[in-house]
């Protein structure tokens, strides 16, 4: 079959990145140690250049590619978008702490840059092919970025126990697929299933076993409780600007990856996965929230913030309605931002030899860098669900879809546990703003992380103030 | 002729062994690796007795590639190990317990 | 138009981040150049609007600029309503706001003697001050332009924060807190009120839309709702929401708050409690118009309120010493006045009133803190005397706000009470005759006090000790240019606007009167001409009241105090319980603290002790709290940390889900 030319413009994106993860692995071969910040531009640019290829091609049309099992919709668009903008935003935080501590080489671009281009296609994936490619090459480079700090005790344990579980999370998935295959009787594109998902729906056993295991492989992408144990030990052990990395911009492609299994190929089964979510997200907001509170660690304590992140993401998916679904991205696009924010921000406060690891690190923050407090404290307000901050937003229409669909009870309990969950996110500000600083000289970041981080943070306040463009791009990927 | 329910039985099977091995071994992290073969071995198994059953050669290519992921999987498994080992001397599994709670 | 009206409102509000966020960085004069560049462009575009309205036959602009979100039918958004109502409200808002701009740089000059050596609050506090009063400003922007109700409550309550932010400036000083505390609390339950007027009309009409609103309420004029035995609904929407005026415009017995906020600096003495914020009920009442036709039960409350205020208030203002306090007082009387206006039906002559009164009094004001100034910050007239001499611009503005504020025929106070005077005349609601002898004797009153306070300050020999009589002189321009700007509206605005408002209905359909209502047609059919009208007034009792009062001033603190300087001080002895009663201001404040506070104190005692302690802090909080740590730490336990416990949680919730499955 001769390569057509509207496919190779459809995965435009995706060539560029490929492109620039390529020739970043060539110039570091060629590059002094002194100037890895050449790999630093090329990424940058590389990056950029996806962003203005995604514009490009961009339009409300969907297009296919490659037979059918590439799709580029409105959807992908926006999620890709947000994905190379939080990586921009991550190597932008990054490069002071990866630079103060010898680990400015060119394999942690390479790495993260095959990490996007695995998530670029796992968001345009049509069929559970591409889909496993794309998400085997975002988590074959995420365990090694875990272990990307190879004196590190804890890092090593963290990819060890990344890896083990993570397989046995795609080992299901496949094994669902496999059932899915066999089910449908020898398709694994999402357009096909979605047929036979509609006309026999659960009287079809091994669609729905399949299901099952399918939906356990997109709960651990996600980090669902009881699929979560890996999320907490990771987060604390993987270097900081891989936690950032590893909790903003993988949601965003493993809710491009419950939209195409759970929507666009098991719609039909939507009451049943409906009612799995329900349970997963109502685990999931309770055990993140609560056992957030024990934390003294903040990337533990963000982890299971994470983890009751994605009990309300649930809490739009399993609506079932197009509002809910909207909602539900909403959230993710939302959620993406304010981890990039928040783990960006302890990414710039680990400088000086310090890792800024413990909650007690933020005492005072105020004092030695107040516009850096002010921001964490917005993102604080986000997450926590104040108003105007956005994440007020995102949790109203979530608890809106929810409740359009008469499942009061599960809003009621959702914001019981946000009010249990605002606990650990206000006593961050309280840290921050009413406790004397431990270090006492004030905190020096350099321009161009200050001029991200503003953006990061207003962005969050903004889109508070202005909900209604997103929320209209969401919309419109969800007809 | 062997019936498919035969094939995934087998590849169930397969599957619960290869879980199994997870979480009975507590002491080499190597059987961990060797479970995670076994089990996508349980899967292979599963789409190579549709494919067959169905006639239909999508499942197989399927597998190629599973078996390719699979090889790198096992390289960066083994690399993670390395670094392991390097840092702890040790791979036993009940000693990876300093990240909890 | 959109994007000017959008201009107007956001300048203030960019000049009062710059000021606030970066006040460390563009110093002080930076503060005050971009807080006074952003209020004089809303005011010079506002002015322009008017011009518009005025000559050009501007139609209203009624639209939504920005849908926040909607929520069960209901839409949370911006909207600007700009007739020419609201049209006459922002210029009178911003014209005020940037006289007071200019006067604060020459009144908060030396604002770091205001705050003890090195205290954390006083770093900065010239420019904070400007900040708050930019953003003052703009909140008063929001609550007038609004369309909608929700907007309208956001400005209610901006304001409201703002005032209580600036009454405590002086957070280091016990009395600004107190006071700053009092007027939260005050205006709490006036706006308990409002907030419950609001939820009503949400749940009738669920609409948040004024136009809607307006357009629904006739088919409400006549549902009974089962609230104390069956009330009409518009009667009760009406009251509730004028609870919540009365909290603002400080009427009977909300009122408490305002002569205690004089505690806070006096451009915003000035700008907020006199000339603007405390005129937000009258202008929110006026734009309810279309509701309180509806309810004449409503229309008599509001009315007998206000004479209330009006007369009793102005009162208490004879026997005050403490300069600020006689011009809050003569404030609480007029804003009386205005009310009353409103529960005549009188709505454009209430809003004639606002506006007169807003440069008059914030003029009084100014001239006040100009006083203030000159004497070193004391602010007790039995200290002061004599002061023509040496501030004749300030004697001479200030001569000409009196004369406004008595009603002094030509003078821009005239006409505006005396139309209200007269249509509560004409009003023959519940209560109206009644309300029209308090305000007709309110005139004496408000010439005795007003008057009073002019000579003891500006005339008969100087009273200070030597080294402040030494030091007196003329305040800086910065302070006389605005009270000059100010003296021309007091003297002229009247004249010119006399006719338009009242006789020729320029406000058209911004202000709905019933028909049997019209208090003012009498006037419009008997309208000859400005001379006419005064001529007119001339031989009115209201006149000739407040000349005997003039008169009596004269005799008493000018004539007589020549004589016997400690004559004011023996008249308020003579005068023996009824002085008492005026200086115990009725025994409100005594009233609320052993009622209310107390009371309320007492009540929370055994809350707490009881409810509070032992139900909620120990068995609810404290239990809560030890149930979710308790869980949080059983759930730490759970991630042990071991990877085969860690596969185990994943087999388990396989299982788990297959089995839910299975079983259902």
């Amino acid at each position: 079959m001769p390569v057509e030319a509207n496919s190779m413009i459809a995965i435009l994106p995706e060539i560029v990145i490929l492109t620039v993860a390529c020739a970043v692995l060539v110039i570091d071969l060629y590059l002094p140690d002194e100037r890895k910040d050449i790999n630093h531009i090329v990424t940058i640019i590389g990056l950029a250049t996806a962003l203005g290829a995604i514009s490009l091609i961009g339009s409300d049309k969907v297009t296919y590619a490659f037979d059918n099992s590439f799709i580029r919709d409105p959807l992908s668009d926006l999620l890709k978008g947000v994905i190379l903008i939080v990586t921009l935003f991550t190597f932008v935080y990054s490069r002071d702490y990866m630079q103060q501590r010898q680990l400015w080489i060119g394999e942690y671009h390479v790495l993260i840059l095959f990490a996007v281009l695995g998530m670029l296609i796992m968001v345009s994936a049509n069929n559970f092919l591409t889909l496993y490619l794309g998400l085997e090459l975002l988590a074959l480079c995420l365990y090694a970025l875990v272990a990307f700090d190879r004196d590190s005790k804890a890092g090593a344990e963290a990819a060890m126990k990344y890896f083990v579980l993570g397989a046995l999370g795609s080992g299901m998935l496949l094994y669902g697929i496999s059932m899915l295959y066999g089910a449908s009787g020898g398709f694994f594109g999402f357009a096909q299933i979605a047929d036979i998902a509609a006309a026999q729906g659960t009287d079809n056993q091994l669609l729905v076993f399949g299901l099952v295991f399918v939906l356990i492989g997109v709960a651990f992408k996600f980090g669902a409780v009881p699929f979560h144990m890996w999320l907490p030990d990771v987060y604390q052990g993987a270097p900081m600007p891989i936690v950032l990395f590893l909790s903003s911009a993988p949601k965003v492609a493993a809710f491009a990856m419950a939209v195409r299994i759970l929507i666009e190929g098991l719609g039909g089964l939507q009451t049943d996965w409906g009612e799995i979510l329900i349970i997963l997200s109502v685990l999931s907001f309770v055990l993140g929230n609560v056992v957030a509170i024990a934390q003294t660690n903040i990337k533990r304590m963000l982890a299971y913030s994470t983890i009751s992140h994605v009990g309300f993401i649930f809490l739009g998916l399993l609506a079932g309605t197009a509002a809910g679904y909207t909602a539900a991205m909403f959230y993710t696009v939302v959620y993406a931002l304010m981890a990039a924010g928040a783990f960006g921000i302890l990414v710039l406060l680990s400088t000086q030899g310090i890792e800024a690891e413990q909650l007690d690190d933020l005492k005072g923050l105020s004092e030695r860098n107040g516009w850096l407090a002010a921001m964490m404290a917005l993102i604080m307000f986000s997450m926590a669900g104040v108003p105007p901050a956005v994440g007020f937003m995102a949790k109203l229409l979530v608890l809106e879809a929810a409740v359009s669909v008469g499942l009061v009870w599960l809003a009621v309990l959702a914001v019981i546990f946000s009010i249990v969950g605002a606990f650990y996110y206000l006593r961050v500000i309280k840290l921050m703003y009413f406790d004397k600083p431990q270090l006492e000289q004030p905190l020096v970041i350099d321009g161009t992380a200050t001029i991200a981080i503003s953006i990061n943070g207003l962005a969050i306040l903004f889109l508070g103030l202005f909900p209604a463009s997103l929320l209209q791009v969401c919309g419109v990927a969800f007809g | 002729m062997i019936a498919l329910s035969d094939y995934l039985l087998l590849g169930a099977l397969l599957f619960a062994i290869a879980v199994a091995g997870i979480f009975l071994n507590r002491k080499n992290v190597i059987i961990l690796l060797m479970c995670i073969e076994i089990m996508l071995l349980a899967v292979n198994t599963n789409f190579i007795a549709f494919a067959h059953y169905f006639n239909n050669l999508s499942g197989q290519i399927f597998v190629f590639f599973i078996l390719t992921v699979a090889a790198a999987e096992a390289a960066i498994g083994l690399a993670i190990l390395v670094v392991l080992f390097r840092n702890r001397h040790t791979i036993n599994v009940d000693d990876l317990d300093m990240l909890k709670g | 138009m959109e994007n000017i009206y959008l201009t107007i409102v956001l300048a203030p509000l960019l000049g009062a981040i710059v000021a606030g966020f970066w006040g460390a960085k563009i110093g002080r004069a930076g503060a005050h150049w971009v807080t006074s560049s952003g209020v004089g462009i809303a005011c010079a575009l506002s002015l322009w609007v008017l011009s518009r309205f005025i000559w050009h036959d501007l139609p209203a602009f009624n639209d939504t600029i920005y849908i926040w979100m909607v929520a069960d039918g209901i839409q949370f958004e911006i909207g600007f309503l700009v007739d020419r109502l609201t049209v006459l409200m922002m210029a009178t808002v911003t014209f005020v706001s940037l006289m007071v701009h200019i006067y604060t740089i020459g009144y908060m000059a030396d604002d770091e003697h205001n705050w003890p050596h090195g205290s954390l609050a006083g770093k900065n506090s010239y420019q904070r001050f400007f900040s708050y009063i930019s953003l003052f400003t703009f909140s008063m922007l929001m609550l007038v332009m609004s369309n909608n109700f929700i907007q309208l409550f956001f400005g209610w309550e901006a304001v409201g924060l703002v005032s209580y932010l600036l009454i405590g400036f002086w957070a280091t000083r016990e009395s600004a807190v107190f006071a700053n505390l009092k007027a939260f609390l005050v205006n709490r339950v006036g706006d308990f009120g409002f907030i419950l007027g609001i939820a009503a009309i949400g749940m009738y009409f669920n609409s948040m839309d004024y136009a809607e609103v307006f357009a629904k309420a006739p088919e409400f004029a006549n549902t009974e709702i089962a609230v104390f035995g069956g009330v009409s609904l518009m009667t009760l929407i009406c009251i509730l929401l004028f609870i919540g005026a009365m909290g603002k415009s400080a009427q009977v017995p909300l009122h408490v708050w305002l002569p205690d906020s004089m505690e806070g600096p006096t451009p915003i003495s000035a700008l907020i409690h006199a000339a603007t914020m405390v005129t937000a009920g009258i202008f929110m009442v006026a734009r309810m118009s279309p509701l309180y036709e509806l309810s004449t039960t409503a229309l008599s409350f509001v009315l007998l309120i206000g004479a209330i205020t009006a007369f009793f208030m102005g009162l208490i203002g004879l026997v005050q010493n403490d300069i600020k306090r006689v011009v809050a007082y003569s404030t609480l009387s007029q804003l009386g006045y205005m009310v009353a206006a409103l529960g005549a039906s009188a709505y454009a002559a209430g809003i004639f009133h606002l506006m007169t009164h807003a440069f008059f009094k914030a003029l009084l004001f100014l001239a006040a803190g100009s006083v203030i100034i000159a004497m070193h910050h004391d602010q007790d007239i039995r200290n002061m005397g004599g002061l023509r001499r040496y501030m004749p611009i300030t004697w001479i503005t200030a001569l000409v706000g009196s004369l406004a504020l008595i009603a002094f025929p030509g003078f821009s106070g005239f006409f505006s009470k005396d139309a209200i005077i007269e249509a509560v005349g004409h009003a023959d609601v519940f209560g109206a005759g009644f309300a029209w002898l308090l305000l007709t004797i309110g005139a004496f009153i408000t010439a005795l006090y007003s008057f009073r306070m002019y000579f003891l300050v500006f005339h008969g020999k100087p009273r200070m000790d030597e080294h402040t009589q030494h030091h007196l002189h003329e305040t800086p321009w910065v302070v006389t240019v605005p009270l000059l700007a100010l003296a021309i509206p007091s003297i002229f605005i009247g004249w010119y606007a006399v006719e338009p408002l009242l006789v020729n209905n320029w406000f058209g359909n911004a202000i709905v009167v019933a028909h049997e209502h019209d208090t003012l047609h009498h006037l419009a059919n008997h309208w000859h001409g400005q001379v006419a009208f005064i001529q007119h007034g001339m031989h009115g009792l209201p006149f000739w009241l407040a000349m005997s009062g003039l008169i009596l001033a004269t005799i008493i603190w000018w004539g007589w105090h020549k004589v016997n300087p400690a004559i004011d001080g023996q008249l308020q002895q003579k005068a023996g319980p009824l002085a008492r009663v005026l200086d115990n201001k009725y025994g409100f404040d005594d009233f609320n603290q052993r009622v209310f506070a107390a009371g309320g104190r007492r009540i929370g005692q055994v809350f707490w002790n009881t409810g509070d302690q032992k139900i909620i802090d120990d068995t609810i909080v404290n239990g809560s709290a030890r149930a979710v740590s308790w869980t949080a730490e059983w759930m730490r336990w759970l991630q042990s940390g071991l990877l085969y416990h860690y596969a185990i949680a994943m087999i388990v919730g396989l299982v788990g889900l297959l089995t839910v499955y299975v079983a259902f």
